[in-house]
């Protein structure tokens, strides 16, 4: 009998197995796909300047010269860098306060009947393809704030620079909040349905309040669950492509914090996006390489949220926490 | 640490008049967020609805889309809705078998235990590949000369790395770590008496695996891959990289079913992708349309998990 049961445990050992092989192969496969490009421009790919737009560089390697020799791969990615930075940790510092309170009054204080509908509804919206909250963005929101939010004169006095149609990191962060929270709204409140009773009761008994309980005791308590709920969310945030090339405005432009108001209205594009967008050029070498690149550090961003969530939850586990 | 179990939470009878300004404004927050949460879905789903019904007719599920120049000639959606199917079977029933091995060796066998830590970090890291690098990881990879099976083929062999097949496999891997997690959760959830009863009748792990635990651990199963499921069918940076990107189904030479997975097509959300603003279709109303049929596919699925889960109560150990 020893034989058949080694044999199973070699099979399935073997799918697991699959698993790893393909994390290594798809590391290695990006990165010797990307290397041309960052070699080409060494530590100035990450800066910014070079002259001209980031877009203006990008189709000046799409339309290299077919002998590889002259190849062009001069890029400096900083708007880009900075597009996807700023989308998406606006959109996690905003999403992680709401999701904190929303789970907070899912646990604590929702009325029983509001919790039977806020369960199902975390659930929708984190199931919701994000391509449909992009049509919503696009169509609804884009309009609205090119039409009412941003007024003429707004749109007059920047003409030179950048045209303000509502495709903005306004809408691009709102959506993305959207998508985000109820990820984290779901950790959260495993996390604090976790919190022993006894805890709380006690710190009730001593006659603190419902919010100074629920806020020093069990929110304290899960600290490493926020983290991890947090991370997961910014590696969505991070990834998230096809909604974002609908409502940022698709253009390689870095929005200045020093405009005001104007700020929230310029458009971006976040790297996701911008290989999405240039899924048609990746027969040309350079272009592709390019893109392989932006993948890359796509990659490696991930690698090291995942990383960094894996140690969120294991210190959790050292409380005896997870559920 | 002692906890005892959870208990019934007592209900609190307290006033929030005695409490500081502070914690008050705190708890009229808290509410905000809830109902800002209700709000928001009822909006997205009865604004959906309400274009669903606008812009939906049956025809549309059975015309086949073609590239007309105004949105009235532009037809239906029967292709992309083949292709969402198409894509959704085939990347989990690729997804199933892998993550329901995975799950059952790292819980069941586990060793050497180094390799099995690697493995659940592993699933881990996948979970946190954003999709749109498993596409461009899988456009890498299957461009090789030696999968040349799988794609179109150009001129001088280069291969195109775009067919149903490629996409459902990178797709799979998004389904992949759903499968997994459910799978080692309700493994997770035997008792360990139950396993050893079964080795107490002289059964080997693999009998116990294949008689007992199998069985018990079906409708955990059944949740992760309904939830995977809904990830492939809603998910849309793959099919825009990997499946080629035409509006109809293109096969590729061969045998005929195995000719339209070696081609090209579209799904439901390549083809909202397409007829939005951000495409070239610019056929609005039959976005709204087909963004309406995903979202009832999704919504569907939720539902089984919902019923799947009612129904796993029936089963109890001891």
């Amino acid at each position: 009998m020893g034989s058949k049961d080694a044999r199973a445990e070699r099979m399935l050992g073997a799918f697991a197995c699959v698993v790893l092989l393909m994390i290594v192969l798809m590391v290695v496969s990006v990165m010797a796909k990307a290397w041309p490009s960052f070699a080409n421009n060494g530590l100035a790919w990450f800066g910014s300047g070079g002259g001209e737009t980031v877009d203006a560089q990008l189709s000046n390697i799409f339309n290299s010269p077919a002998n590889p020799k002259d190849f062009v791969y001069e890029l400096r990615a900083w708007p880009l860098l900075y597009g996807t930075a700023l989308i998406t940790l606006s959109s996690l510092v905003i999403g992680l306060v709401f999701a904190l309170l929303a789970a907070i009054f899912i646990v604590e204080f929702a009325p029983k009947p509001m919790q039977r509908i806020l369960e199902p509804v975390v659930r929708l919206l984190a199931a919701v393809p994000s391509v449909i909250y992009g049509l919503i963005g696009v169509l609804v929101l884009v309009p609205f704030v090119g039409n009412t939010l941003i007024s003429t004169e707004r749109k007059e006095d920047v003409i030179f620079v950048v045209q303000l149609s509502g495709n903005s990191v306004l809408v691009a962060v709102a959506v993305l909040t959207v998508m985000i929270t109820p990820i984290m709204v779901a950790l959260i409140v495993v996390a604090l349905r976790a919190v022993p009773t006894a805890w709380t009761e006690g710190s009730a008994a001593l006659g603190v309040n419902r919010w100074r309980t629920i806020w020093t005791i069990s929110v304290r308590a899960v600290r490493p669950a926020i983290i991890a709920a947090a991370v997961l969310a910014c590696a969505r945030a991070l990834g998230e492509a096809i909604m974002l090339s609908m409502v940022s405005g698709s253009l390689g432009f870095s929005p200045n914090p020093l405009d005001g108001l104007t700020f929230l209205f310029e458009p971006t594009r976040p790297l996701a996006s911008t290989i999405v967008e240039g899924a048609e050029g990746f027969s040309v070498p350079p272009f592709g390489q390019t893109l392989y690149a932006f993948g890359a550090i796509l990659l490696v961003s991930s690698l090291i949220l995942s990383l960094g969530a894996h140690y969120a939850k294991r210190s959790l586990r050292r409380y005896g926490l997870t559920p | 640490m002692a906890v005892g179990a959870p208990r019934e939470r007592t209900e609190a009878v307290e006033s929030t008049a005695t409490w500081r300004r502070g914690d008050r404004v705190a708890l009229a927050l808290c509410w905000a967020a809830g109902i800002a949460l209700c709000v928001i879905a009822a909006a997205i789903v009865l604004y959906m609805l309400f274009k669903g019904i606008q812009t939906l007719r049956p025809a549309l599920l059975v015309d086949r889309p073609s590239d007309g120049a105004s949105q009235r000639n532009a037809g239906g959606f029967f292709d992309p809705l083949i292709g969402t199917v198409v894509l959704t079977v085939m990347g989990t029933v690729i997804a199933l078998p892998l993550g329901v091995a995975t799950a059952l060796w790292l819980v069941e066998y586990g060793r050497p235990s180094g390799l099995a830590r690697a493995v659940e970090s592993g699933i881990e890291v996948i979970a946190g590949t954003p999709s749109i690098v498993l596409a461009i990881f899988g456009l890498a990879f299957f461009s090789q000369e030696i999968f040349s099976l799988l794609s179109f083929t150009a001129e001088g062999n280069a291969v195109f790395g775009r067919s149903f097949f490629i996409a459902s496999i990178m797709m799979s891997f998004i389904a992949l770590p759903l499968v997994f997690g459910s799978t080692r959760e309700a493994l997770l959830a035997v008792p360990a008496h139950v396993r050893e009863a079964s080795y107490a009748l002289g059964k080997t792990r693999w009998a116990t695996i294949r008689r007992v635990l199998l069985p018990s651990i079906r409708p955990g199963i059944a949740t992760g891959t309904a939830l995977g499921m809904g990830r492939i069918a809603g998910d849309t940076a793959i099919v825009v990289i990997l499946l080629g990107g035409t509006l109809r189904l293109e096969a590729a030479g061969g045998p005929p079913i195995f000719s339209t997975l070696k081609g090209t097509g579209s799904t439901l959300t390549s083809y909202v992708y397409e007829n939005s603003p951000a495409g070239e279709g610019n056929a609005y109303d039959k976005a709204y349309a087909a963004a309406f049929v995903l979202l009832i596919v999704v919504i569907a699925l939720n539902f089984a998990i919902d019923f799947i889960a009612r129904e796993r109560g029936t089963a109890r150990w001891s």
